[in-house]
């Protein structure tokens, strides 16, 4: 078989069900190699972006790989957005790119671009492979270090000769990387002195990040927390790790959190960071984040330990291991009598009640908030995968929207990528066809990847866009709003163009408009029940801006509270 | 405060870029960099010094240690390890004053490597201080060109175990 027989064959051997991707020059063999038949199935994107989007979908939903599938140059930078992303928010991700002919390597050859060099900062590890022999050991390897230690991108770039070169294929069964060696064991002393500074604890608070989904620690977390009766925050990407019906369940942290997550998180005296990673949204100033907490802090990756905020007790190696170590331990420090911190419970469930997430009725105008919800309400307990734009509506999507489940909340966190909320749900619509999937998407996000609906339309992968239309870029508004004196600058986008029903029917779906409460409820009830590929326009009050919110520069204390939208001046 | 880090890693395409693109992405701060062969085949070391005023010295050695083609990562401790570079200098020296800058080389255990009509070229290896020293003397009398490896660094026999910064796990 040739080179790129011996892609495929690889795929196969991984287990892999779905690739993501575009063809073009430097890929051709590999995709006549489809044609001659794969298990593997194939989605065509409309653009490599998407693909790559789609890949990250279908890993963050499914647990699994996701591969995404381009050719050199223009394909290989257009899946440079998801690599990054995939990097930040450390999602496992193969991509494969043909590249230019060995000879023509160096030449500035048509399409000939030097992705290994681009994507280096952002992979995990990168191969581009010189000999037909080395695919299946390169393949192999790619898997292995995608999905071990703290998951993440790597990049595989096959010349064109070296996929159509003959080979006599064998998938190895080991990995030869004597570089590569994740932690796997936990130190039994420092789960033994975590466990006796959390159970001794008057104020402890578990700060649980996405690294609690990716280690598949979420229900050694539940136990954890159970056993030592210790309340729990979950990240932006953390969401879902712990049920957000849980009484000690007490929201999320950071820039739009919930003010009483934030008050807990800086006034605790342990502050326990499970999968998290101290980054500045959560932080704000960072010398002012929990004066005085002690950290314990549980990552499978060391560098993450002591990078921003110094540990006082680190806690490195797999985590559903160090988890499930630490909740026997403290569960030990219970039995034995030590009481659980109940003062403390009660009073962040005080401040919930004090300081509630609250919008105003909004007169004739839909709120947005008002969409969010409506949807959490009519989806409550169903299989539903949210999946979200970056903007305001993500933020609404993060306090509105109660996740019960692991990889049932599927967002751009670290690199706040515009764009990944379509084709992120289109993957993992892939991953998980029996599941509903619904992104809430922003306006300005919309056209970013909108031409993947096309996608989801023809491979049969329906997804519901919920889009919260404000007509503008209303993150970036808000700022301008409160931090350049209310100068919008290039933030319109308009409410009329495009005519998103319009649109939706000429991708192949289907096109709703909603401009009130009224229109609300009877639009998503029949979105959900369509089973096909939905655009909701929802016309959203313009001048909403998102609360709570830490000024820049604040201390979480000072959370600003809901305010009253004033008219837009512009 | 500085530091010499001793890196061995897979003699593999793309290695050293990586180390490199690393530091500069992060913001850590290179002085010199060696690298070269060793004992193993298909094993490279790289000597670098770094500067760990804004960045600890354990979190550049923990994203060192992240990548793939790295295997081990170990400080040389200067009380624990024995550290040498060479350099090549070419001065300019009229005949009647070059009797004086040999002496002075000799001293520092160097040699002339090449002469021309108004320039000398000494090779000198020895501690980085050692040619530092030797540079400051030789100044005066007009530096022409200066080349130096970089410091490559082994521990001494009786380092009790050379600080092995990757023992984490
Ligand atoms: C690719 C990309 N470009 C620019 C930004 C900066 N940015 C962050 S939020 C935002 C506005 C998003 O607008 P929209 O999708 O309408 O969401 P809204 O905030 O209005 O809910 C922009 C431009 C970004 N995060 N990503
Ligand atoms: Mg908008």
């Amino acid at each position: 078989m040739n080179g790129a027989d011996a892609i495929l064959r690889s795929l196969e051997a991984e287990g892999v069900e779905v690739m993501f991707g575009i063809p073009g020059g430097a890929i051709m063999p590999t995709y006549d190699a489809m044609a001659r038949g794969t298990t593997v199935r194939h989605v065509l994107a409309r653009h490599e972006q998407g693909a790559g989007h789609m890949a990250q979908g279908y890993a963050r939903a499914s647990g699994k790989v996701g591969v995404g599938i381009g050719t050199s140059g223009p394909g290989a930078t257009n899946l440079v957005t998801p690599i990054a992303d995939a990097w930040m928010d450390s999602t496992p991700l193969v991509c494969i790119t043909g590249q230019v002919r060995s000879t023509l390597i160096g030449t500035d050859a048509f399409q000939e671009c030097d992705i290994t060099g681009i994507t280096m900062p952002i992979v995990k590890h990168s191969w581009l492979v010189q000999n037909v022999k080395d695919i299946p050991a390169v393949i192999k390897a790619a898997f292995h270090v995608a999905s071990t230690g703290r998951c993440g991108p790597v990049l595989v770039d096959v010349p064109r000769d070296i996929q159509e070169a003959e080979l006599d294929f064998t998938y190895p069964e080991t990995v030869d990387l004597p570089g590569w060696r994740p932690p796997r064991k936990v130190h039994p002393l420092q789960i033994r002195d975590a466990a006796e500074r959390i159970a001794k604890a008057e104020k402890p608070v578990l700060y649980v990040g996405g690294g609690t989904i990716n280690g598949d620690a979420c229900d050694e977390l539940r136990t954890l927390a159970e056993v030592g009766e210790l309340p729990v925050v979950t990240t932006l990407m953390g969401k879902g790790a712990f049920p957000e019906t849980h009484p000690l369940f007490f929201g999320w942290p950071g820039m739009h959190g919930t003010k009483w997550a934030n008050i807990a998180m800086n006034t605790c005296d342990v502050l326990v960071a499970i999968g998290s990673r101290f980054d500045d949204p959560v932080t704000g100033k960072l010398t002012a984040f929990a004066p005085g907490a002690t950290v314990i802090h549980l990552d499978i990756d060391p560098a993450e330990i002591s990078k921003l905020r110094d540990a006082d007790i680190p806690v490195v190696g797999p985590l559903k291991k160090a988890v499930h170590e630490l909740a026997i331990a403290v569960g030990k420090h219970r039995a034995a009598g030590v009481p659980g911190p109940s003062a403390w419970v009660r009073r962040i469930e005080d401040l919930r009640d004090e300081f509630p997430l609250r919008y105003g009725s909004g007169g004739e105008w839909l709120k947005p908030q008002k969409v969010v919800e409506t949807l959490q309400e009519l989806t409550a307990g169903d299989d539903v995968i949210v999946t979200t734009g970056v903007g305001q509506h993500q933020m609404w999507a993060m306090q509105y929207i109660l996740t019960e489940k692991p990889r049932n909340f599927i967002t751009s966190g670290g690199l706040g990528t515009m764009g990944y909320g379509i084709p992120a749900a289109i993957g993992a619509k892939a991953a998980r066809p029996e599941a509903t999937v619904v992104c809430i998407d922003g306006d300005g996000c919309f056209q970013m990847t909108a031409q993947e609906l096309t996608t989801a339309v023809i491979d049969d992968l329906p997804i519901i866009v919920v889009l919260v239309n404000n007509g503008y870029l209303g993150m970036v508004t808000q700022w301008q709003d409160m931090f350049f004196d209310g100068r919008r600058s290039h933030v319109g986008l308009g409410a009329d163009v495009p005519d998103y029903v319009k649109l939706a029917e000429a991708y192949g779906g289907v096109g709703m408009l909603v401009e009130s409460e009224a229109e609300l409820e009877p639009a998503l009830r029949e979105a959900l029940s369509l089973n096909r590929t939905v655009v909701i326009d929802c016309r959203v009050d313009p001048a909403e801006q998102c609360f709570p919110m830490i000024p820049s520069g604040a201390a979480a204390i000072d959370m600003v509270e809901y305010q009253d939208p004033v008219e837009a001046t512009s | 405060m500085k530091h010499t880090i001793s890196v061995l890693l897979e003699d593999k395409p793309g290695a050293l870029a990586r180390i490199a693109t690393m530091f500069a992405r992060r913001g850590f701060n290179i002085d010199s960099l060696a690298v070269g062969p060793t004992e193993r085949p298909g094993v490279s070391c790289i000597t670098l010094r770094v500067d760990a005023e804004h960045h600890s010295l354990e979190q550049i050695e923990k994203q060192i240690h992240k990548l793939v083609n790295v295997l081990r990562v170990t400080e040389l401790a200067p009380e624990e390890a024995v550290e040498r570079e060479l350099l090549l200098l070419k001065v300019g020296a009229d005949p009647e004053r070059r009797a004086e800058l040999v002496s002075t080389a000799e001293a520092f255990k160097g040699r002339v490597v090449d002469l021309g009509p108004d320039t000398v070229t000494f090779e000198l290896t020895g501690t980085p201080e050692e040619l530092d020293a030797f540079e400051e003397l030789a100044r005066p009398y007009g530096i022409k060109e200066l080349v130096r490896t970089g410091r490559v660094g082994i521990a001494r026999a009786s380092a009790r175990k050379a600080s092995r910064l990757s023992a984490i796990n």
